[in-house]
């Protein structure tokens, strides 16, 4: 495998966890709340997916599209019933309350689809692939990727083009005074997570077609969002794509040195960069 | 005119009592193995350590505001020091926790390095990370059997400091002489921790700890340097939870990378035990642990139940009762059995004032 292939897989690579970060990295930005289940609530949705495809014989796109607002919904009872009830000045009780959310997901799957790993199919697309110049990308790590770009811009039009994003950015900067101009700071929360689900569900279908997941991948997929957002930088997104990129490059790279070392290599990358620059390498958040 | 004389206290009535009958239950405790069955000297082995790695995590999140989701790193990493020292220097396993908790330290100082960066929440998820980085070298050491894990050899344990003498006096077997070893130690350890713990909370470090969780801002404004007590409770509990996690091991015989350094069993638990029992009170983890424990042989038939209804109950604590079981009891009574909060007393004063939050 030469290097250059080894270094496009990683940045196609990097889509997927840029995918995993967006969700985590919007929440934080509007209401400063890190949600320790995201890992959880990603694997929750490819098991979503999972059974759309399973018990509709669905396309997983299709299946997808379908998930999608169901997890919108999932996202914004839970933001709007749960976690706004956590927010404050204090730390802990957010982080208590998500990180029991994360061991009640992962269990009730557990009971629910047991510990086998599952895959979703996605027929011939899943071996398909393109001649790009000198290498060879995989259709689907390729759609990840492209979709992670798509997501970066979507998300970025919606915060910085529409009422609804300013009403985000308002809320961000100051909920007491955004609630004064009528803005109601519980739902634009509600509706933040909401949103985040709905990218969960983008990182879900991806996520579940290229490997196997299971109830307990959910921790991993939580950590690997965390390096991308903070590689990255707090408060920006497409500092959050390079910070995925960065992440799946060195993962690929030290998977070809010695496979043992993919998850390590990452890791590295993540710790050397806090080494540093602290702040992540495009940081625009003041906090 | 002559002050008053004001006097500051932090003894109160139900502690003074509570400190004779803890006295009078440890040396009944320290009488269990010549007392009670193997079995239960294991589940008391098992609530004690656990104890240890709640009290720990509860002055790092309760008192200096280190949420961290990564304390398995300690337990682990001092397992595997003390299972090196044993296997590659044939050091006594005793010898050998006492080695883990020194260690177990000196890891703390880079890791401190690294996560101090991290703003809150995102520490939080910075410790796990460490955790991961640690598990997945230590799983690349091959003469501790790598990924699969090791054992430690049987004449270790059987040849362990003291267990000669205790066959010798109580006419015991050679493992129950060691089961009984491993929990005499613990419960030592659990003493100690929870003496130094109550003992570092009532001092001047503990005053300035609870002003920094409280405020800052304000307690930097008056000299308290934060990052300083931070740092010091971070090596603390880390020197600690080290050398409970290598006598978990000393007893459980077998390590593997996944079992040394599972959230679940190291940080899920003592999280729960905590926020169950009672978030910054000494008296918190206590209560937390025994709830922990029967609720444990209540669903032990349940398998995933069990964890998912201890994440319901702990998040139903959080949100209903923040203060967890202790809060609700101590509330209601007024009881303190650990007394921390500083009472001014004397003087033109009929009734005792509170000196502050917590405080």
């Amino acid at each position: 495998m030469s290097w250059l292939d080894t270094v496009v897989q990683g940045v196609l690579l990097g889509g997927l966890y840029a995918l995993f970060a967006a969700g985590l990295s919007l929440v934080f930005g509007i209401m400063r709340l890190v949600n320790l289940a995201h890992g959880d609530l990603i694997v929750l949705a490819a098991f979503l997916i999972l059974v759309l495809v399973s018990a509709l014989g669905l396309n997983p796109f299709a299946a997808a599209v379908i998930a999608a607002p169901l997890m919108f919904a999932a996202g914004w009872l839970l933001q709007y019933f749960l976690l706004n009830r956590t927010l404050g000045k204090d730390i802990l009780p957010p982080l208590l309350v998500t990180f029991g959310l994360s061991i009640v997901i992962q269990n009730g799957l557990l009971e629910g689809f047991s510990a086998d790993s599952r895959r979703i199919f996605a027929g011939s697309l899943e071996t398909a692939s393109i001649g790009l110049g000198p290498v060879n990308a995989g259709i689907m790590p390729l759609m990840t990727f492209l979709s992670a770009v798509a997501a970066v811009v979507g998300l970025n039009q919606l915060i910085y083009r529409t009422a609804v994003g300013r009403a985000f950015r308002a809320t961000s900067d100051d909920p007491l005074t955004a609630g004064l101009m009528g803005i109601r700071p519980q739902r634009i929360f509600a509706m933040a997570t909401g949103l985040a689900m709905v990218v969960v569900t983008i990182a879900a279908l991806y996520l579940g077609t290229r490997a196997n997941f299971d109830p307990t991948s959910g921790p991993a997929r939580l950590i690997y969002a965390f390096e991308a957002v903070i590689i990255g930088g707090l408060g920006s997104l497409w500092g959050t794509l390079a910070g995925g990129i960065i992440l799946g490059v060195a993962q690929t790279v030290g998977a070809a040195i010695n496979p043992e070392w993919q998850i390590l290599a990452g890791h590295l990358a993540f710790l050397l960069v806090l080494l540093f620059k602290p702040r992540g390498l495009f940081p625009r958040a003041v906090d | 005119m002559a002050l008053p004389s004001f006097q500051v206290e932090t003894q109160t009535k139900a502690s003074a009592v509570f400190g004779i009958a803890a006295a009078a239950a440890l040396l009944i405790a320290f009488a269990a193995p010549l007392l009670v069955s193997r079995g239960v000297i294991q589940d008391l082995f098992f609530i004690l350590t656990m104890l240890v790695l709640a009290q720990n995590w509860n002055l790092l999140a309760g008192y200096a505001g280190l949420i961290s989701v990564g304390q398995q790193v300690f337990v682990g990493f001092g397992a595997y020091a003390m299972f090196g020292c044993v296997i590659l220097f044939g050091v006594d396993p005793l010898v050998a926790v006492l080695i883990a908790g020194v260690l177990s330290t000196l890891l703390a100082i880079p890791t401190a390095f690294f996560t101090f960066r991290l703003y809150g929440p995102y520490f939080a998820i910075g410790t796990w990370v460490v955790a991961e980085v640690v598990r997945l070298l230590l799983a690349q050491w091959k003469a501790l059997g790598g990924g699969t894990g090791t054992s430690l050899p049987r004449d270790a344990t059987r040849d362990m400091l003291g267990v000669g003498l205790m066959r010798d006096v109580f006419d015991m077997k050679a493992s129950q002489a060691g089961d009984a070893l491993t929990y005499w130690l613990a419960l030592i350890l659990a003493a100690l921790t929870v003496g130094f713990i109550y003992r570092l909370l009532r001092s001047k470090q503990g005053l300035g700890l609870a002003a920094v969780r409280d405020n800052e801002q304000a307690a930097r404004a008056v000299g308290v340097d934060a990052r300083r007590m931070k740092a010091f409770v971070y090596l603390a509990t880390a020197f600690i939870t080290g050398i409970a996690g290598a006598l978990i091991y000393v007893q459980k015989a077998r390590i593997s990378p996944d079992a040394a350094f599972s959230v679940t069993d190291w940080t899920a638990y003592v999280i729960f035990i905590v926020v169950i029992g009672g978030i910054g009170t000494v008296e918190g983890p206590i209560v937390g642990v025994i709830v922990f424990f029967l609720l444990q042989n209540l669903l032990a038939g349940y398998g995933s139940w069990y964890l998912l209804v201890l994440g319901l109950i702990g998040i139903g604590v959080m949100l209903f009762a923040p203060r967890g079981l202790w809060g609700l009891v101590s509330d209601r009574t007024g009881i303190q059995l650990f007394p921390v909060r500083r009472m001014l007393k004397g003087g033109s004063l009929n009734q005792t004032s509170k000196g502050g939050p917590h405080g």
